[in-house]
């Protein structure tokens, strides 16, 4: 292997790389690799491997090096291709994945114009360039290819709407304000091919006849930005923003931090720079958006597979996928399990295969998986072989979601879990609605009560009617999907709300204020690392915790070197 | 208008390019302060209270002046579930400061998140900008210490 020689090596570096630690790898390897390119890519999806490495060989073929240190022993094992730290897609997860929309994740450098092109970037723009504006909406529909925002409303329909009105401005605008705390498909592909989002785009403008193209983009993702703006100016520049014999402006708007700023007519007064808050539907966007003009709104991911539809052809991607969701999805899989990182499978492939086969995550150690976040719900383990598309997710009181995918394990009370949603929301309302902003607030505090040990029976059917009554009386879908975490857990695990309840107990010995500290003395070697650790002195000479000064930190519990240090029911030892 | 607030020429007067002003002025001082807003409201035409009005709604802009290495602390889902208060709290025993405070010497402030986009590396936080992955109590302490005395 050692006398093949090496073409190229690509590190990559998107935001997740970079947090790892892979700028540092790929700065040493510059200085290193002496005659071989060393370049920056985008993400491959394996974020349990980062940092990685690729070596392009002059043969063709490429050998991966995975969690790499910027330390001169594991780049001299890249460099003479050794066989350590050598990475391979685990083949469970090769057998289930299906790379379309990512095809060019962490394959090229996202800032170089030529590498997109060379790859059949920009022919889906060209083959729509050859068709009539209305010959492409058809495509578009016929594709089957739903919005990946969340709401999953068809794409084409959507387009079909702009496309009618007869006004000299519409607008456009890409939806990339990923506000899912726990979600990060759309920063990856932002960052890792942006002119595939923009490619999108441009061929929605040419079938719309959008004049002005907007992306309200989260300040939280600057790599993203950064890249998009890049991408932009290579667009000017080869001039593939004039469509139509008009050249279109692009333009960048960056968040500032609110959730429900994701909600389209919210987004919109954003963009008008006035507060983020949603007013009443109709009229609809695409009838009366920014500054009044039909102005349409997609997702990022939804952008990203429309190039795709029109290099491939419509019969191509409706193939994939189920009945009624077409494609594939991409999912940010995190929490509880072995390999987190973004995948992207065909819609319809089950939620065992996802957090199992493709997660790794042991199944006897996983409870649930929440999906859509805080507008969606946790599915239970038992269910797990549910599809997942639009319409099988709902029908469980969970939602698709834009892609956020969070694995919880046994160890995690739920309870818990719906109070962290809550505690978001409520935050989040803007305020508009009084049953969004004062009913958050009381299921919240309800939530609050439960797991401080405080709470009543009569509070779980205070939740269960007030639930229903948000959802009702709200006028966007923060508040109306705002109670869904809570509606699911009380669903699935109402045992456990009842336990926090009427025995003040925390199964999972997760809610501090159900549980004590204690040391295990059979295993104690007394080398007192807890003591000195406790910032609170609450742990005795003679390693006695106090509890009452205690806060539960874990602290010691992490420190402990034998680990017997564990947090048990609150009184249950003396 | 304040010559130090020139640069917001570059900003474009457009009403609808407030949310940007106010961006490009934290981005200058790492807050809005009194006498920004004031400039801001001169350079749109726009009343200050109105002014006052758009950035209270967006938790981006902070009034007071931050620290000079700001921790945001992630309490998205992922880093929730991975411990994401303890974090927290960790932070705040070592600094003495609460999420959302700047310690006395005007060094370090702590502010809680949602999501960083890094979520596999749960839990996770960044100081200024700079993501760190898989915390556990000893990288907090030794990360801590790193911009102790810079
Ligand atoms: C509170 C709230 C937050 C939302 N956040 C997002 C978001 O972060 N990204 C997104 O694409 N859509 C978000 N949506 C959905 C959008 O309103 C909209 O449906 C979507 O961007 C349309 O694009 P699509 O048809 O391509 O999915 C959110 C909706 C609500 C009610
Ligand atoms: S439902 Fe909540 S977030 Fe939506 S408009 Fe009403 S108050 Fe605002
Ligand atoms: S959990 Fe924290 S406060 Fe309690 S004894 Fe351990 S270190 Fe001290
Ligand atoms: S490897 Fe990029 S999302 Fe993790
Ligand atoms: S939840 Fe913490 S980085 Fe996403």
């Amino acid at each position: 292997m050692s006398q093949e020689k090496i073409k190229k090596i690509r590190v990559g570096v998107a935001s997740c790389g970079v947090a790892a630690g892979a700028d540092a790898v790929l700065e040493l390897l510059r200085s290193r690799a002496e005659s071989i390119p060393v370049e920056g890519t985008g993400c491959l999806g394996h974020c349990y491997a980062e940092p990685m490495v690729e070596v392009l060989l002059d043969n063709g073929d490429s050998v991966f090096y995975r969690n790499v240190k910027a330390e001169d022993g594991y780049i001299d094992n890249i460099l003479s291709l050794g066989e350590k730290d050598r990475f391979e897609v685990p083949p469970a997860r090769k057998a289930k994945e299906l790379i379309k929309v990512l095809a060019l994740a962490g394959r090229i450098d996202p800032t170089r114009f030529e590498d997109y092109t060379e790859n059949g970037g920009y022919e889906g723009l060209k083959r729509a360039l050859s068709m009539t504006p209305v010959e492409v909406v058809n495509e578009v529909k016929l594709s089957g290819l739903r919005g990946r925002g969340g709401g999953g409303f068809p794409t084409g329909t959507k387009w079909s709407f702009l496309a009618a009105k007869d006004t000299p401005e519409k607008i456009l605008i890409c939806n990339a304000d990923e506000g899912d705390p726990g979600a990060f498909m759309d920063r990856s592909l932002m960052e890792s091919v942006p002119h595939q989002v923009l490619e999108g785009m441009l061929i929605a403008a040419y079938a719309t006849g959008a004049t002005k193209l907007f992306i309200y983009c989260r300040a939280e993702y600057p790599m993203a930005i950064r890249h998009l703006k890049i991408a932009i100016s290579q667009i000017y520049e080869h001039k593939l923003n004039v469509i139509n014999g008009r050249e279109l402006e692009i333009i960048i708007k960056e968040g500032a931090g609110a959730f429900v700023c994701g909600e389209e007519t919210a987004l919109i007064a954003s963009l008008e720079g006035q507060r983020g808050t949603p007013r009443f539907r109709p009229p609809f966007p695409t009838d009366s958006g920014w500054k009044g003009y039909p102005s349409m709104i997609n997702n990022v991911e939804t952008f990203g597979n429309v190039p795709l539809i029109l290099r491939e052809g419509a019969a191509a991607f409706a193939a994939i996928g189920t009945e009624g969701s077409k494609g594939t999805k991409l999912f940010a899989l995190a929490g509880d399990l072995k390999n987190p990182g973004l995948v992207e499978v065909p819609m319809g492939t089950t939620l065992r295969e996802i957090v199992f086969d493709i997660g790794g995550a042991d199944p006897d150690k996983v409870k649930a998986v929440q999906t859509g976040g805080p507008s969606g719900g946790c599915i239970p383990v038992e269910l797990f072989d549910t599809p997942v598309d639009y319409d099988s997710l709902k029908k469980l009181g969970a939602i698709m979601g834009s892609g956020g995918m969070i694995v919880i394990g046994k160890d995690r009370c739920m309870v818990e879990t719906a109070r962290y949603f809550l505690d978001f929301t409520h935050r989040e309302s803007c305020g508009k609605c009084t049953f969004c902003r004062v009913g958050t607030t009381r299921m919240f505090e309800t939530l609050e009560r439960i797991v401080a040990g405080k709470g009543e029976m009569a509070d779980l059917e205070f939740l269960e009617d007030i639930g229903p009554k948000i959802r009702m009386g709200s006028l966007c879908g923060l508040g109306q999907t705002a109670p869904n975490p809570v509606l699911a857990t009380l669903r699935y695990y109402r045992h456990e709300y009842e336990a926090h309840v009427k025995d003040h107990q925390c199964e999972a010995l997760q809610c501090s204020a159900l549980v004590d500290m204690h040391i295990d003395k059979s295993n104690c070697i007394k080398c007192k690392l807890c003591v000195k650790t406790c910032p609170v002195g609450a742990i005795s000479d003679d390693l006695v915790i106090d509890n009452e000064k205690c806060t539960r930190c874990n602290a010691c519990k992490d420190v402990c070197p034998k680990k017997t240090i564990h947090r048990v029911k609150k009184g249950s030892i003396q | 208008m304040d010559q130090k607030y020139a640069f917001l020429e570059k900003v474009g007067k457009e009403p609808s390019n407030l949310i940007k002003g106010l961006q490009a002025v934290q981005g200058a001082e790492g807050y809005v302060s009194d006498e920004s807003i004031a400039a801001i409201s001169e350079y749109f035409g726009i009343p200050a209270v109105e002014v006052e009005g758009v950035l209270s709604f967006y938790a981006q802009f902070k009034r007071v002046k931050p620290g000079k290495y700001k921790i945001a602390i992630c309490d998205g889902t992922a880093c929730h579930i991975k411990g994401s208060t303890q974090v927290g709290e960790w932070l705040s025993r070592e600094l003495g400061i609460q999420s959302g405070e700047t310690d006395a010497r005007g060094h370090f402030s702590l502010e809680t998140v949602a999501c960083l986009g890094c979520c596999s590396l749960a839990p996770v936080m960044s100081v200024n900008g700079r993501v760190y992955g898989k915390l556990d109590r000893k990288s907090i302490v030794k990360i801590l210490k790193e911009y102790e005395n810079k």
